[in-house]
């Protein structure tokens, strides 16, 4: 039998049931470690002599949850039916729970009273099992973190969670632990109800057991097991229920755009289970979480943003060859708005950063805007006033290249001029340790390119960080063919280090996330051009679920940018640059001095503190190069979407994207690609290759070549393959 | 295919919902008094009658377990005298009006008492639930947002500005005020009385005369916060409208219909029961017709209803002499004017629910009882009433004076 949990019997007969999955840092509930808990649960119970149980781990972490694994294997070994395989297990764990929380095996026995003492992350069905049990004690200590972050991956809490949170908390107070998925510390999970006690780590046992032996019957009955039980806050049909479900729904379907099955179907499981009894509840519970499983939008999205991107953060693509690096020291070159928030993300995890500009003052003002970044998390709570102080004095200002000779990794994030760059190289690499690296942060340079001027360039690699750094968790390391194992491990140990993803790809003009951006754009601003209603445009990005529209985020980034970029390319690529259908757009917006957010005015309007108002009205004068027929909805939803996951897919085909995996990670951490899908190749094999070649045909024939689907995509369609086997 | 006509109508005055004087009387208590009215008129033999349609949208509480057999009973009628409450929402009176026409056609009997009540002021609106907006499936499903946002997505469609939908309101309390005072109504009202004879209301009672531009130009929004802040209904209707930028909120309290008091009631019959019973038909019922629509925009079933109904008549738009649009909204008005390019000289000539107020179930009956008094009156022939339906449905009715 899986040894996952273990029993013992102490002196006061209560059974200690603790989780310790020996072969893994973290718990996970697989199958048979759900079989093992529930003999064990099943035991204590029937045991005459047993006064109670507590259910504890062997870590320092109570668990992370379900063993997502364990869900794809239980319905990949079903056969053809794996609905009914996967709605007995949740029923059967459901099962396994109801006793925990009647105490009991059978009506006849007496309620045995459980407790629940655990610490550290609390995740998923780790929490579950807590809200089964009668009472629930959780460590004080500061790491402690309590909740259910289903709903982030794309699933949501099926283990009961669902059902008997808002019978504790009611449906306003249910949304922030179901809806948003938050992890709680100790405290304001006993404010709001998931735990009764916070104790101290090592009186968690000793609570528990004092309250075993002192607890009395009445006190083991749930409230919706309990005559007369009422709804908190009101059921549906219930005056004061009414409104917060109708809201329920209206506010999950315009903030997810009801893309997001998972979430519908939480909330229809809260919905449907509140009108009936508790175990009819569960069995609706179970019925929905087993479509969530059967829905391959959710689990994809599982797969990628909780297995995928865990390995990818676990260094899953880091050189075996080389041994772990043990960075102290950064330079950061540049101390603008990227190379403050590169230095600030790494003295956030205990790095030294020498933070170099051309004088003193510019690189104080780099560490003034570090302070800034700092006293926010003052202010919300995150950091202590002590804790800024001790950070903040990690970074060291400096106007010379000399201090770098101390540095593991230097990394340059000055402007994007070849120039400039190859000039500061040149001056970098005299003072470079034999074992630091040289990293750039550009976001379209080729690497090669850059590292020309170098006399060694193998240690010579892209960082490309997303701005605004503090908030961007994905990192592009990008290999040119020169770039060395070591140098990519030690960009591999930085990002590890400061707890980004990193994805790593091979040297091009944009790499990965900035080629698929720049065509999303583009695609917004070519149907503008073709006399598309502006708000159609952003309001069908947001309905595929980008995060913000193309004209939006042009805006952001600047129109002159655009401009700028548009030129470079074309400066690059001489004969070979193909007219975009943007230019006359861009250059019409620069001439009206329509530059974007930064200058008050762009596509949309601004206050003078920099807030959107609306779409400029000018819009709707702008010279329509030629008007589109039969614009719906649809095709611009689809001209939006498949603009950035063909671009995706070439990527992928012309070896710049080393995997699927990466491209999926990448486009939903770098720039909220299709996240409801699981990422842009997620998505493709969501909407099936065949469709995908007969719709971009269709594209292709009416907007252009950058609609034609990929071989690879052809090749897909005609064996019925998907990237994901 | 038998002829069904209309041979009398009767109504209560509207009380005001919110300290009303109807707000004393129960469901069963008003709807019986119009239906003994009804009696008394006309002298009915009530064995005579085939079945009472009693159109009422909550029907909970006082308002459930069919109120119309309740009412039947409680009017002292021949026990045989069945009674079939229904619900199509704003149009059940009109509903219950366009059963009972169907119904003698088809030679299911020869006469109905058709129409409904709704106490606003003591069931409140929304209290028997509703799935679709209440169900997360269903109302994720079809885009659900309460009706108020519907009618400022219509006039966001339309373009229809603030200023306009007050227009409407002001014109619509001036042309009320100018009918009441001209006993324009006084031929279907029903004075309503005490057990004591003692008088509780003689006329509509909601209408402010005194309602002017700038007085409504003070009125905030009803239905702004609920859409753009909580729980933000504005994102949904986007989703459906994505070609919207963002829905434009113009209505309130002041351009919307009234939370009243009351009930009315239509006398059908085929040609044979006037004979029989000495009645005189006062006009033919020419054609009904009900109809589906886009349940977010909520508001838009009158223009299909319409085309529906003109379509089964063979008529034109430009056959019919006036209409009755159910004032739900400003916006529904204005829109079905625009939509079928009708001068507002001929659309509720004597005002609407935005001044006199909207009795869910038994405004439908109402404004059929109205438009027949105004033909009269006028010596004008046809007219056509039509209410928007929430959901998304519409029903329409066609008369003509005989």
């Amino acid at each position: 039998m899986c040894s996952d949990f273990t029993k013992v019997v102490d002196k006061n007969n209560i059974a200690v049931i603790t989780w310790n999955c020996l072969d893994k840092s973290m718990n996970t509930m697989t199958e048979g470690g759900l079989r093992s808990f529930q003999q064990l649960v099943t035991e204590a119970l029937s045991e005459k002599k047993i006064k109670g149980i507590i259910i504890t781990s062997g870590k320092a972490d109570f668990s992370g949850g379900m063993d997502l694994s364990t869900l794809e294997a239980l319905k990949r070994n079903s056969g053809s039916d794996p609905a009914s395989k996967i709605f007995e297990y949740i029923m059967e764990a459901h099962g396994l729970l109801r006793k925990i929380e009647l105490g009991k095996m059978d009506d006849t026995s007496q309620s045995k009273p459980v407790a629940f003492a655990g610490g550290g992350i609390c995740a998923g069905i780790g929490t579950e099992i807590g809200l089964a049990c009668h009472r629930r004690f959780f460590s004080s200590s500061k790491r402690s973190k309590i909740g259910l972050p289903e709903i982030l991956v794309g699933l949501f809490p099926g283990l009961g969670g669902t059902t008997r949170i808002p019978r504790m908390m009611g449906l306003m107070g249910a949304s922030s632990v179901l809806l948003e998925g938050k992890l709680f510390t100790s405290e304001k999970a006993k404010s709001i109800g998931l735990v009764d006690e916070v104790v101290s780590e090592d009186e968690l046992i000793k609570k528990a057991t004092d309250w075993i032996l002192s607890v009395s019957p009445q006190e083991l009955v749930k409230p919706w097991d309990q005559k007369g039980f009422k709804f908190p806050g009101g059921a549906p049909y219930h005056p004061s229920g009414f409104m917060s479900f109708v809201g329920g729904s209206a506010l999950v379907n315009g903030k997810t755009k009801g893309l997001y099955f998972s979430a519908k179907a939480l909330l229809s499981s809260v919905y449907e289970g509140a009108l009936v009894d508790f175990d009819s509840a569960l069995r609706i519970e179970a019925r929905w979480f087993t479509k969530v499983l059967m829905t391959d939008t959710c689990t994809n999205m599982a797969r990628t943003l909780f297995l995928n991107k865990s390995a990818l953060e676990k260094g899953q693509k880091r050189p075996s060859g080389v041994n772990e690096t043990n960075l102290k020291q950064i330079s950061v070159i540049g101390s603008g708005m990227m190379g403050s928030g590169i230095a600030y993300a790494s003295i956030l995890q205990g790095l030294e950063v020498l933070l170099i500009d051309q004088n003193m003052e510019a690189a104080e003002a780099g560490k003034t805007k570090i302070a800034m970044l700092l006293s926010e998390s003052v202010k919300r709570k995150k950091l202590s006033e002590e804790e800024k102080i001790r950070l903040l004095q990690k970074v060291k200002p400096a106007s010379s290249l000399e201090k770098i000779s101390n540095s593991d990794l230097v990394i340059e994030a000055v402007f994007e001029d070849l120039k400039l760059k190859h000039n500061l190289y040149q001056k970098i690499e005299p003072h470079l340790k034999d074992s630091a690296i040289l990293a750039s942060n550009t976001s379209t340079l080729p690497i090669k390119k850059l590292s020309e001027v170098l006399a060694d360039n193998t240690r010579f690699i892209g960082i490309h960080f997303f701005s605004p750094v503090d908030r961007m968790n994905l990192v592009e390391l990008i290999k040119s063919e020169k770039t060395n194992d070591y140098a990519l491990a030690v960009a591999l140990d930085y990002t590890s280090m400061i707890k980004k993803t990193p994805i790593v790809v091979n040297d091009s003009r944009g790499f990965y996330a900035n080629r698929c951006i720049i065509p999303y754009i583009n695609e917004g601003l070519r149907m503008l051009s073709e006399g598309v209603e502006a708000a159609l445009i952003e309001n069908s990005a947001k309905q595929i679920g980008m995060p913000v529209g193309p004209l939006q985020l042009l805006d952001e980034l600047s129109v002159s940018l655009a401009l700028n970029v548009a030129k470079e390319t074309r400066e690059a690529l001489g004969g070979k640059y193909e007219e975009t259908g943007t230019e006359s757009i861009l250059l019409e917006m620069s001439k009206k001095s329509r530059l974007g957010r930064k200058e008050l005015a762009g596509f949309y309007e601004y206050d003078e503190k920099g807030r959107r108002l609306k779409l400029w009205e000018g819009l709707k004068k702008i010279k329509v190069q030629k008007t589109s027929t039969n614009i719906t909805t649809v095709s611009v939803k689809n001209r939006l979407a498949y603009v950035q996951a063909l671009e995706a897919v070439r990527a992928f085909e012309e070896n710049i994207l080393l995997s699927v995996e990466e491209g999926d990670v990448g486009g939903i951490l770098g720039w909220g690609c299709l996240i409801w899908a699981g990422g842009p190749f997620s998505w493709l094999d969501h909407v099936g290759h065949e469709n995908v070649v007969v719709e971009c045909q269709g594209l292709s024939d009416k907007y252009g070549d950058r609609f034609t689907p990929p071989k690879i995509i052809k090749e897909l369609a005609s064996s019925g393959g998907k990237f994901y086997n | 295919m038998e002829g069904a006509y209309i041979y009398d109508t009767v109504r209560s005055p509207r009380g005001r919902g919110k300290n009303g004087s109807l707000n004393e009387l129960t469901a069963v208590a008003l709807s019986a008094k119009i239906l003994e009215e009804l009696r008394e008129r006309n002298n009915l033999n009530t064995q005579e009658i085939e079945d009472v349609i009693w159109g009422n949208v909550t029907q909970v509480g006082e308002q459930g377990g069919c109120l119309a057999r309740s009412a039947v009973i409680a009017a002292n009628y021949s026990e045989s005298t069945p009674g079939l409450s229904i619900n199509r929402f704003c149009a059940s009176g009109l509903e219950a009006v366009n059963l009972a026409t169907n119904q003698v056609r088809g030679s299911a009997g020869n006469a109905y008492v058709a129409g409904g009540v709704e106490m606003m002021s003591r069931v409140p609106m929304g209290s028997d639930g509703a799935a679709i907006a209440v169900d997360p499936t269903l109302a994720m499903n079809s885009y659900f947002v309460p009706q108020g946002i519907s009618a400022d997505i219509l006039a966001t469609k339309y373009g229809f500005s603030r200023d306009d939908v007050d227009a409407f309101a002001v014109e619509s309390q001036k042309r009320a005020t100018a009918a009441r005072k001209s006993g324009y109504f006084k031929k279907s009202i029903a004075l309503i009385k005490d057990q004591n004879n003692l008088t509780i209301l003689e006329e509509d009672e909601y209408i402010r005369p005194e309602t002017s531009m700038q007085s409504l130009g003070g009125l905030e929004p009803s239905f702004k916060n609920m859409g753009e802040v909580m729980p933000g209904f504005d994102a949904v209707a986007l989703l459906k409208y994505p070609e919207f930028e963002k829905i434009n909120h113009v209505h309130h309290a002041g351009n919307s219909s009234g939370i009243v008091d009351g009930a009315a009631a239509v006398l059908i019959g085929n040609k044979e029961f006037g004979k029989k019973n000495g009645l005189k038909p006062r006009a033919r019922i020419v054609a009904t017709s009900k109809i589906g629509t886009d349940p977010t925009i909520m508001l838009t079933g009158p223009l299909p209803a319409t085309e529906k109904v003109l379509k089964l008549s063979g008529m034109s738009i430009k056959d019919i002499d006036l209409f009755e649009v159910n004032e739900a909204f400003a916006s529904v008005p204005l829109s079905f004017m625009e939509h079928f390019g009708v001068e507002h000289e001929k659309v509720n000539v004597n005002g609407g629910a935005i001044a006199m107020g909207h009795p869910l179930g038994a405004t439908g009956a109402m404004l059929l009882g109205t438009a027949l008094d105004e033909l009269e009156r006028t010596g004008k022939s046809t007219a056509l009433t039509t209410l928007c339906v929430a959901s998304g449905m519409g029903a329409s009715t066609i008369i003509e004076k005989v």
